[in-house]
């Protein structure tokens, strides 16, 4: 079922080339909310972004998961050009996780339906069973890892969970078919301190077991510090930090937000309290 | 009464299989479609027409049912590809059919009294079995349906069809064609529709343009009224009880001519039933809801506080 642990090397797995988009063009509430993004993301990369509100964070996951078209600029994925594709063409390389913890689930089915969607993503659906005695197996078992207790509830429905259940339900449906890049939107944005902590802990866990190619966006800047291996910040559309793994190692609150200041020239308290 | 007793079970039945077409578009795609008003003639039409011109029943029958598939694949584009919202896109579907099956006719009815129908070679078949022969060989048949719905529900393509209906971005992330799930729902839907149609311009030996007026009103009271009766707790339960319900409205029908209703009120009394079942499932919804959330109401006022003390932070 799992394919071999991606080869490291020079190779790009996520890349972004002049990414542009200009929202409500030749009207009065023109807004640029990105302009000329370059990211290169190299296999195994785990880079957290962090920015102030409509620095153009959300627009950037958008564009890459395609629910949003670019103005200008490229999108590869492990080598493949997927610029033109549709959202759910694309969804087989990305594995995606929402702030809303409803957005991840469906509610009306019950977690072993939800995983059997979430095992098809990168197949071809067909007439098969989807929830058969050796899928039911294996989803028990990944269930297992997340020590929730709900492999014992496969025939429950997945909007009788709570957030946080379903938040890392919505985590597991997400990297189930080992996507090549893994996108995280503010995903423990919406949960309590103590369930946040907890999808915190699992996506970290998750990320480092699978070597998972990976981009979280966050507002929390100690969530941004501790994940991950490599630091963005953005603003106005730009990126205008870019902390490498030895650098971020050492990095504080404090180091980010004084240089948030020097290339603002202000101090921003929106970025201080997130 | 006994006689008009099966009269109705066996006609609740066969509409059942249009109440299960309302079911899989109103219930599982969250897609109100308005189409069946003019599939269900659509089917009638198209078998009767097959009929008179010396085609078998069941070849007739078919083919009913596949121009009832194309039908909702029709509105299915118009809603997809179109752009156009669900409501619309099936009452121009609906509006479009009423002329397509006058062309069909070619007039505004079709008998078909003393035709070969699927009903006559039934009964001839199971002399033996009389009265009963219609009511098992009908019932037997729309088991086996509601089987194969359950069972392709339960495929990868049902589960993403299901899923369609109830967290569409979810199942894009997921990979899968949302617009093609909707389209082949539709399609289905619509293609049991055209078959109930069929079935009861057979049985009742005419097909008429106006057989399809308000057939949505009496799928969704069949729909409605059969999971507040016999439950929905899984998809078997829940179709199960769409065919119930289908045969309870007939029933109700049947009991509100008996006691002296005017027939021209029946669409009238019909849409009391929509109104009364809708507003009494929701009311027994929010008094379940209250009866269970209570005694947590602690717990959940603590998560708000939570959630709206990170939002706080954000702003």
């Amino acid at each position: 079922m799992r394919r071999p642990a991606k080869e490291q090397g020079g190779r790009a797995m996520l890349k972004l080339n002049g990414i542009r988009k200009v929202f409500n063009r030749r009207t009065a509430s023109e807004k640029i909310a990105l302009q000329e993004i370059n990211l290169t993301l190299h296999p195994g990369d785990f880079v957290t972004i962090i920015g102030s509100n409509g620095a153009g964070k959300s627009t950037l996951m958008n564009i890459i998961s395609g629910g949003m078209a670019p103005d200008c600029g490229t999108i590869e994925i492990d080598g493949e050009m997927v610029t033109g594709l549709s959202e759910y063409e694309r969804a087989r390389k990305i594995g995606r996780v929402f702030q809303d913890p409803m957005a991840g689930t469906a509610p009306t089915m019950t977690i072993e339906e939800n995983l059997a969607v979430a095992f098809s993503r990168d197949r071809r659906r067909t007439l098969h069973r989807g929830v058969d005695k050796k899928r039911k197996e294996l989803f028990r078992e990944y269930l297992a890892s997340l020590h929730l207790g709900l492999e014992h509830r496969l025939t429950a429905k997945a909007g009788l969970l709570s957030g946080g259940e379903r938040q890392a339900l919505s985590l597991l449906m997400a990297t189930f078919t080992q996507p090549k890049v893994l996108l995280l939107d503010e995903h423990t944005a919406a949960l309590d301190p103590a369930r946040a902590q907890l999808i915190t802990a699992l996506t970290r866990e998750v990320v480092e077991r699978s070597k998972f190619t990976t981009l979280m966006v966050t507002h929390n800047m100690q969530q941004a510090i501790e994940l991950g291996n490599r630091l963005i910040m953005m603003d106005a559309g730009q990126i205008i930090l870019d902390v490498p793994e030895e650098e971020k190692k050492h990095l504080t609150i404090e180091d980010l937000l004084k240089k948030f200041a020097l290339l603002k020239g202000v101090a921003d308290d929106r970025l201080l309290l997130g | 009464m006994l006689y008009a007793l099966t009269g109705s079970v066996e006609a609740g039945v066969i509409y059942a299989l249009m109440a299960l077409g309302v079911y899989l578009t109103f219930r599982i795609l969250d897609f109100p479609d308005l189409t069946v008003d003019g599939s269900f003639a659509t089917g009638g039409a198209v078998a009767a027409v097959m009929i008179t011109n010396g085609y078998s029943p069941l070849l007739a029958t078919l083919g009913a049912m596949l121009a009832g598939c194309v039908a909702g694949s029709v509105t299915g584009l118009l809603h997809t590809k179109g752009k156009i919202n669900t409501l619309l896109s099936g009452i121009i579907s609906m509006i479009a059919l009423y002329s397509i099956n006058l062309r069909i006719m070619g007039k505004a009815n079709t008998p078909l009294l003393g035709a070969d129908t699927l009903f006559t070679e039934i009964s001839s078949f199971l002399s033996s079995l009389q009265p009963l022969s219609i009511l098992a060989a009908v019932g037997v048949s729309v088991l086996l349906i509601k089987w194969a719905i359950d069972w392709f529900l339960d495929t990868e393509i049902g589960l993403a069809i299901r899923a369609t209906g109830d967290n569409t971005k979810m199942i894009r992330s997921f990979s899968a064609n949302t617009d093609n799930m909707k389209i082949i729902g539709l399609s289905l839907s619509n293609g049991l529709v055209a078959l109930s149609g069929a079935l009861i311009a057979q049985y009742q030996e005419f097909a008429d343009i106006s057989m399809g007026i308000g057939i949505i009103i009496i799928g969704l009271a069949s729909v409605i009224m059969g999971e507040a009766i016999f439950g929905h707790s899984s998809i078997r339960r829940a179709t199960f009880a769409v065919i119930g319900g289908a045969i309870v409205y007939r029933l109700i029908i049947m009991f509100a001519l008996r006691i002296g209703l005017d027939p021209n009120d029946l669409k009238l009394l019909t849409a009391i039933i929509v109104v009364i079942a809708l507003v009494s499932s929701r009311m027994i919804d929010t008094w379940k809801d209250r009866r269970v959330r209570t005694p947590k109401e602690e717990p959940l006022a603590a998560a708000g506080q939570g959630a709206r003390g990170e939002s706080h932070a954000e702003t």
